[in-house]
């Protein structure tokens, strides 16, 4: 795979941002500045990112209650976000969706969603926009191995196959759905990529927490669909660093699991040690990333904290009929 | 008698039903929690606290986690309730109604019916409701108003944690569907429980309050907020009669127009938006059978007609609050 300069550095800073991003979002909930329920998406960075670094703002994702990552990588603007996730009139969506329904349509986010598995139909729909617009756009469900299980999933997947749209499933396997394992959860195994192969798709796997296996393969998945048109699915095996939501003690983990995979299974260290990242960047570059990063996080969660608040009296606006 | 939460009033009733009935199971996501992980089973017991101790004590076979299908989770209680069993499912939030909706309004709700009589579907499906926790549109929403709706379903929104009890066990020892709706912001509310097989029948409404000028009709958490509002009022020497309907499908007529006979006044405080809510619903009851008896018009304090926002002043505008219902009260006064 040719990688350039720019490619790798923007991939990198977009990884950082989902990082630092839920970091900060992690220390500011205990402090107990943020309302609602929040999934935060570190462990996950090359998966969204992967995936995303090959799309434009006419292709179309859909997400899931654990979203941020996903926006980020998508292109939300990263302090609208925070506005959102704080309640603020200025978020994104003007403080009435908060941390699980952030949504861009403007940039091809089609949302974050607090209901498991509604995506999927909703990438088929998008799958057929994209194919009557003719243009070779694509429209791609994230779901993850809990989602695998919904039966809406199922029937996304067959439909796709039936009426030829572009769609694609990208399985995030964190091993997890709240505190159930998907070896439990998920009759095949935690094979989620042969269920998609069953309803006559052609499936990928790759590693989810490594940046560049998992955009490598989304490579070949775009080439041919973008090509043929036909949905395809991948399954990305990741993993999540921190609790389903936040406040949860975790007790599901095996002892030294959470030291483990964040020392093996870290994108971020991962994408220090590639190959391509060595010969491609200096580590100097990547660490001045970190710090802009770490500036645009300060910044925002300054903004989002002084931020306008919602004005009760606005609360029937973007509704047809009020009573 | 015991003094104890709703939570804990839950999960003694299923714990006491279990013991008892051995064809009674509960199945969910995460009702026992971690299976298939290293932590094992029962690392947590239910997300909400109300399964603790369950698949310890009666094992996976009767305390099922299931994976993410909640329509496969209400099928699946349907179908066992029809093969004789007394299957409770839990729905982690109400919202996922959406989900499974087909299960409940076009099976689950139909088969005594349609069936000729020669069918029972005696499941309790528990589904977690209620805004408070900023969960924002898809996690707040109090659907006991589209169940209500149905046919079929008998519909039980306890508020203290006696008729949780009682109505949990009613709910097992009778042979229709019962929709048992648990408000999160309740969970932690104490009160004294009956020891032993408390029952309380479904269509009884609980006086929780008598005064005589007024009669408030509140639904789930807006009882404790009618509560608030009526020991205002108290002050100014206003006394209102407070009803809590316990079941929405029974309703309990009678008890609300007795009470509105006296009073002439209705105030109907309900979480869900106005149209077709239970408020409205009560409404119109009251305006056919007790016409000659109202004074003012019934008056509805119920959530604006929009989805549920998370900011939190948003939401606090949402949810009908103490003083939205003290207000109607007095309009109810001041009229004419
Ligand atoms: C229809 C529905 N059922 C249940 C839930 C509660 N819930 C939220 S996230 C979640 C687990 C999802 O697991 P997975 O799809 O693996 O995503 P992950 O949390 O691992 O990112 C559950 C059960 C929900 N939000 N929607
Ligand atoms: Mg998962």
């Amino acid at each position: 795979m040719d990688y350039t300069r720019e490619g790798l550095l923007r991939a990198y800073r977009r990884m950082a941002t989902i990082r630092q991003f839920e970091e900060r979002l992690h220390e500011e909930i205990a402090k107990g500045e943020i309302p609602g329920f929040t999934h935060l998406y570190c462990g996950q960075e090359a998966a969204a990112v992967g995936v995303c670094e090959h799309l434009d703002e006419a292709d179309k994702i859909v997400s899931t209650h654990r979203g941020h990552g996903h926006c980020i990588a998508k292109g939300c603007d990263v302090i609208g976000m925070m506005k959102e996730i704080y309640g603020s009139r200025e978020g994104l969506c003007k403080g009435r969706g908060g941390s699980m329904h952030i949504a861009d349509t403007s940039i091809g986010m089609l949302g974050a969603n607090g209901i498991v598995g509604a995506g999927a139909p909703q990438a088929v729909g998008a799958a057929i926009a994209a194919k009557a617009a003719g243009e070779g756009k694509v429209a791609i469900a994230f779901s993850g191995d809990g989602a695998c299980n919904q039966g809406t999933t199922f029937e996304a997947m067959n439909m796709a196959v039936v009426i030829d749209v572009p769609a694609i499933f990208v399985f995030e396997n964190n091993h997890y759905s709240e505190h159930t394992g998907d070896s439990y959860a998920v009759a095949t195994g935690n094979d989620i990529a042969s269920r998609a192969e069953a309803f006559g798709m052609k499936v990928w796997r790759a590693n989810g927490s490594d940046f560049h296996a998992t955009y490598e393969t989304m490579a070949k998945l775009l080439d041919y669909v973008r090509q043929t048109g036909h949905p395809a699915a991948i399954e990305l095996d990741t993993e999540r660093f921190y609790g389903h939501f936040e406040g949860d003690p975790q007790r599901y983990r095996a002892k030294g699991e959470l030291d483990r995979i964040r020392d093996e299974r870290d994108a971020l260290k991962t994408f220090r040690k590639a190959p391509s990242t060595r010969e491609l960047l200096e580590e100097g570059e990547l660490d001045a990333i970190d710090k802009q990063v770490a500036e645009l996080i300060d910044r925002a969660v300054e903004e989002a904290r002084g931020a306008a608040r919602c004005d009760p009296s606005q609360i029937d606006e973007d509704v047809y009929a009020a009573y | 008698m015991t003094v104890m939460n709703v939570r804990d009033a839950i999960n003694q009733t299923i714990h006491e039903a279990m013991e008892r009935d051995p064809s009674v199971i509960l199945l969910g996501e995460d009702v026992a929690g971690g299976a298939g992980t290293a932590g094992g089973q029962e690392a947590i017991g239910g997300i909400w606290g109300t399964s603790t101790g369950l698949v310890g004590k009666f094992g996976p076979e009767r305390v099922i986690d299931t994976p993410i299908s909640e329509s496969a989770i209400v099928g699946a209680a349907a179908g066992a309730a029809l093969s004789g069993m007394r299957p409770i499912a839990e729905l982690m939030f109400a919202d996922f109604i959406g989900v499974c909706g087909d299960q409940l309004i076009n099976q689950i709700a139909k088969f005594r019916y349609m069936f000729g009589g020669n069918a029972r579907c005696p499941v309790v499906i528990r589904l977690i409701y209620g805004a408070g926790m900023n969960a924002a549109a898809q996690h707040s929403q109090a659907f006991y108003n589209l169940l209500t709706a149905i046919p079929g379903l008998k519909v039980a929104l306890p508020t203290t944690p006696a008729d949780a009890k009682g109505l949990m066990n009613e709910a097992l020892h009778g042979d229709d569907p019962v929709m048992f709706f648990e408000h999160k912001a309740l969970y932690g509310r104490k009160g004294e429980v009956p020891d032993g097989l408390h029952r309380v029948p479904f269509g009884h409404a609980r006086m929780a309050r008598e005064g005589g000028d007024v009669t408030i009709v509140a639904l789930g958490r807006m009882v404790s907020f009618a509560e608030k509002a009526a020991d205002k009022l108290a002050a100014d020497g206003i006394g209102c009669d407070i009803i809590d309907p316990r079941t929405t499908s029974p309703l309990d007529e009678e008890a609300i127009l007795d009470s509105v006979e006296q009073t002439g006044r209705l105030v109907v405080v309900d979480e869900s938006p106005p149209r077709c809510s239970v408020a409205s619903d009560i409404g119109a009851l009251v305006a056919q059978k007790a016409f000659t008896s109202l004074d003012a018009p019934p008056e509805l304090v119920t959530a604006p007609h929009t989805p549920i926002p998370f900011a939190p002043e948003l939401e606090r505008a949402y949810v009908p609050g103490p003083p939205a219902i003290e207000a109607a009260v007095r309009r109810t006064l001041d009229w004419g």
